[in-house]
Order: structure tokens, then sequence, then C-alpha cells
């Protein structure tokens, strides 16, 4: 027992680490299901009222859907804008390229308050009200960063004999770049995309700064948190969890099928 | 990539030297233009407006240029506590999110077999859940009327009127909770990539699994844990979120301190100056700390 125990020691520290991770994930999920109204912090009973109805609480699918416009406009831009970074980066040498890279780590080293409120102090000074495109305009900001790191990494790891043997075999630099680089690095631009939007649909400090009075889904939690959040906003969190969980399983087995298919 | 269209067959043959050059610069153009425009300038703006003073009409939002650089100074001093508080909390947690994340990227890596990416899966997974809800979770969980307190106030272990949730505990442990898949993943990159052969040479070698431990992973893992340090200290410095929701009024942090400042008091060169006094301090941190470590891989 004791041997096993020893043995299995570094197993048992992971999974109480795991379990440590998904304590509130479902504490989140359980309270989805508690018949409690508005104040939704003592356990009432099994419920799947809050399901069939997740937009029962005033507001609270107005904030999804502007949460979901913000994600997809500033996801759609910053994979675009990072990527075209990532290969700069990731492919010529050319002066200037180590400074390019340190502005592209210093929004991930500088704290979310400091971004959001420099921005809204610019806002404020140019006499710009701040709101949708404010935020969206934020958005893209801090997640171009993310996508050219992510994309780079891939970038970085192709094997250049792979571009040299499609130029080997009369491809131009066109049709190289489309037939083999661009499918080659389009996993890391999926990665960097979906990494992008959950970094814009969770936000909260940078948004709060610069979306005035247009409410987001995280936005839409702090206020209620001071009342108490609804069990809808629990429904609209365990649903993203699911589908985010779905996208990056069903990601991963495209993946694996494909190598398979490969070998 | 509108650039790529630009060069079938003919350009090639013309100069490839000079129009490859533009290349790479035509590619970033909008980015970084996006990055300077957003990022940078506001950065000025923020510094030119931390040196401002309230104008003379006294209206609130108004402000005078009078390059008042002791506006730094007092605000400094003013709130040193939560300045200090924020640095202590942030290390704590980082310290923690590393104790957690080391032997469990280390078990991702080494011991997981087939299940790797499963696992890898479930580290980043609980990030889906919107990181307020989670924050607020951990509030009710380990809140009066959540059920930890009334299992240790069962076993009295705890007194009826001991609480968890509204402590400088409650924050740290928020804070480690929150940033602990930015702790995991780089460490994990960096454990995988490490050559099983060099810890196999080091057991030829009649290194014991400790030694080899020591002298062989931890070495070559140290990338990721900077990496990872940074990525949890960072952010946990500026965070205001878990101190807001699991804290008291007596372990506001500066992140707190600028947001009210912004919002209810309207005192921008104030929320500014404070600003830039944290980004300062964290990026002079983040120096030594990289210099002492001896990685430049980040930047």
């Amino acid at each position: 027992m004791s041997r096993w125990f020893s043995r299995n020691l570094i197993r048992i520290y992971a999974s109480l680490a795991l379990i440590y991770l998904f304590i509130p994930v479902g504490y989140t999920m359980a309270f989805s299901f508690n018949d409690a109204g508005k104040r939704n912090i003592n356990w009432q009973g099994f419920t799947l009222d809050n399901w069939k109805n997740p937009c029962g609480a005033p507001d609270i699918c107005v904030a999804l859907g502007n949460s979901l416009k913000i994600g997809f406009l500033s996801t759609l831009v910053a994979t675009i804008l990072g990527t075209m970074i990532a290969f700069a980066l990731g492919r010529y040498k050319f002066r200037g390229r180590s400074s390019t890279n340190l502005l592209i780590f210093l929004p991930m080293a500088t704290p979310e308050i400091v971004m959001g409120a420099s921005l809204l102090a610019m806002f404020v000074n140019l006499n710009v009200n701040t709101g949708f495109w404010t935020t969206v305009i934020a958005h893209i900001m801090f997640c171009i960063s993310f996508v050219v790191v992510t994309v780079k990494a891939r970038v970085a790891s192709l094997d250049p004999k792979l571009e040299e043997a499609a130029r080997d075999l009369y491809a131009n630099e066109y049709q190289t770049f489309r037939r083999v680089t661009f499918p080659l690095v389009l996993p890391g631009i999926a990665a960097a995309a979906l990494l992008a939007f959950s970094l814009s649909f969770d936000d909260f400090i940078i948004t709060n700064f610069n979306s005035g009075t247009i409410t987001t889904f995280p936005k839409f939690v702090w206020i209620s948190s001071i009342r108490g959040v609804p069990a809808q906003a629990n429904v609209i969190g365990t649903a993203m969890f699911l589908i985010a969980l779905f996208i990056v399983i069903a990601g991963q087995f495209i993946g694996s099928a494909k190598a398979k298919r490969k070998s | 990539m509108a650039i790529a269209h630009v060069s079938p067959g003919t350009s090639t043959h013309v100069n490839p030297e000079r129009s490859g050059r533009r290349i790479p610069y035509l590619l970033m153009l909008p980015g970084l233009l996006w990055l300077f425009i957003f990022f940078i300038y506001p950065l000025i703006n923020l510094a030119e407006t931390s040196t401002k003073t309230r104008a003379a009409s006294q209206e609130t939002g108004a402000f005078v240029q009078t390059y008042r650089f002791a506006n730094y100074l007092d605000a400094f001093i003013e709130y040193q506590d939560q300045f200090l508080r924020s640095f202590s909390y942030a290390l704590m947690a980082t310290l923690l999110a590393l104790a957690i994340s080391y032997p469990l990227a280390y078990a991702i890596a080494f011991k997981s077999g087939r299940y790797k990416n499963i696992l890898l899966i479930l580290v980043i997974a609980p990030f889906f859940t919107s990181f307020l809800l989670r924050t607020i979770a951990w509030k009710q969980i380990l809140g009066a009327e959540g059920p930890v307190v009334s299992v240790l106030r069962a076993l009295h272990l705890i007194g009826p009127d001991t609480t968890i949730t509204a402590s400088s505990f409650a924050v740290v442990m928020g804070l480690t909770y929150n940033f602990l898949p930015f702790m995991t993943l780089p460490i994990y990159a960096s454990l995988d990539r490490i050559d099983p052969r060099l810890m196999e040479a080091s057991g030829d070698l009649y290194a014991n699994g400790l030694t080899t431990f020591r002298k062989v992973t931890v070495p070559l893992s140290m990338p990721g844990v900077v990496a990872g340090t940074l990525l949890t200290f960072i952010p946990a410095a500026g965070d205001y979120i878990n101190a807001a929701i699991l804290g008291n009024p007596t372990t506001k942090m500066i992140g707190n301190v600028i947001d009210s400042r912004f919002f209810r008091i309207v005192d921008y060169p104030t929320a500014a100056a404070l600003s830039f006094t944290l980004m300062a301090a964290i990026l002079l941190l983040v120096i030594i700390y990289i210099r002492r470590s001896g990685t430049d891989e980040l930047v």
C-alpha cells in the first residue's frame, strides 16, 4: 500500500490539482439547475426551468449577444492582423525584428487595468463616446499579441523542406503558399482564433473601462453579483464551457485522424 | 494574404531581393499600426495625464497640464500599503501556483501516457467558464452560507463567527486559482520538449531519480518556469477582481484603487500616476527576473 502510494504520489497530487481546478466549474454547473429565482446562493431544489428559459433574467441575452458580436469581430480582425505579423516574424530576417518582438510582448506584460485605463483616458481626451466599437478596438488590441505568439510557434516549427519540395515541383510562390504553407499553419491559426475569442468573450477589466453603457456577459455577471447572480448566468457559463470543450476535443480528433491517415 | 498574390511568376525575376525585403514590413504594417494607435499612443497619453492637476474651474473631469511630477510621489505615499499588498499577494499566489503546477505539468508530461492530450484539455477547460462566474463560485463555496464553512463549524474546527471569505487568504487563493493554467501550460511545454534520453543518460551515469530531477529536469524546464511565473505574477499584481469579490476593505489591491480613482472619484491624474508606477514596478521586476534566470526566450 505505502509503496503503491509513493510510486503514484505524483499522479495523486496531479489529480488533486485537477479537482481543485474543477471545483468552481462543477459548482457553477450544478447551480445552473438550482430552483432559486434571482438569488442563486443556496440550493433550493432541482429544476430545468433555467435551461429552458436562459433569457429569463432581464437583459442577460442582450449582454450575451453583445459579447458574441464583439468576440466574433475582434477575433476576425485580430487573427488576420496577428497571423500576418506571425508570418513576417517567423519567415523573414529583417531590421527591427527584435524590437517588433518586444512590441508584441509588451501588451502581454502590461496589467489589464493599465491598458484599460490608458485607452479610456485617450478616448476621453479625444471626446470619443465609449461603447460597442471602442470595446471591439480594445479587444483587437489585446488579442493581437496572443495570436502572433500562437501562430508564430506553428510557423517556426514548419519543416522548410516541405516548401522546398513544392518549389522543386515547379509550384510558384503563391501556389506553394496556398497548397503547402497555409494548410500546415492552419491548425495554429485555428487555435489562435479560439484563444482570441475566449479572451475577448471572458474579458472584464478592459471592457469595463471602454464599453460605456454597453453591457457584455462578464459585465452583466459583475453588475448582478452585487445582489446575487441569476441562475441563467450559470446556464450560459455552462453552455459556453460545453461548446468550447466540444470544439477543442473535435479539433483533437480531426488532428489525430489526419495524422493516422498520413502514417 | 493579399501580398502573396502580387508575385505569381513574373516578379520573382524582377529583382527578387528588393521586393522580398519589403514583404515582412507590409505584412506587419496593419497590426503594428493598430498596436501603436491603441496601445503605445494611449500609454503616452496616460503619461501626459499623470502630471496634470485639477482645473481652476473645479469642474469634474477637467484637468490642466502643469507637469506636476509630484503627483507620482503623492499617489505612491498615499497608496503604498496597497502597492505592497499587491506585490506580496501576487508573489504568494505565484509561488503557490508554481507548487501546484510543477508536479501537475510533470505528471502530464511524463506519467500520463496516452491520456496526455485529454489531461491538457482538462487543464485549459475551466477557462471556458467565465472567470467572474468561477470567482463568484469560490465566494459562495467558501462563504458563510457555503458548504466548507458549515462542515468546519460542525467539526468545531473554526468558531461560529469565523469566515474564510473576506480575507487575504481568500484573495490569494482566488489569484492562485485564476492564473493556474498560465503557470501549468508553459512548464508543461518545456518539460515535454526534454529529450528522454538525457534523463536516461543521467541514470546510466549512476544518478538516482532525485539527482536526475535536480540536475537535468529542473534546469531544462527553467524557460517554462520563468514564462509561467511571469504570466502569473503580472496579471495577479494588477488584478482587482479577486480582491473585490473575495476580499474585504483591508485587502484592497492597487487595481482596486486605480479603478475607483477612475470611475468613482474621476481623478484621472492620480489613476494615471498609479497605473504608471504599477507598470514600471512590474517591468523592473520582470527585467531583473529575466536577467537573473538567464533566459531571453520570452522577448
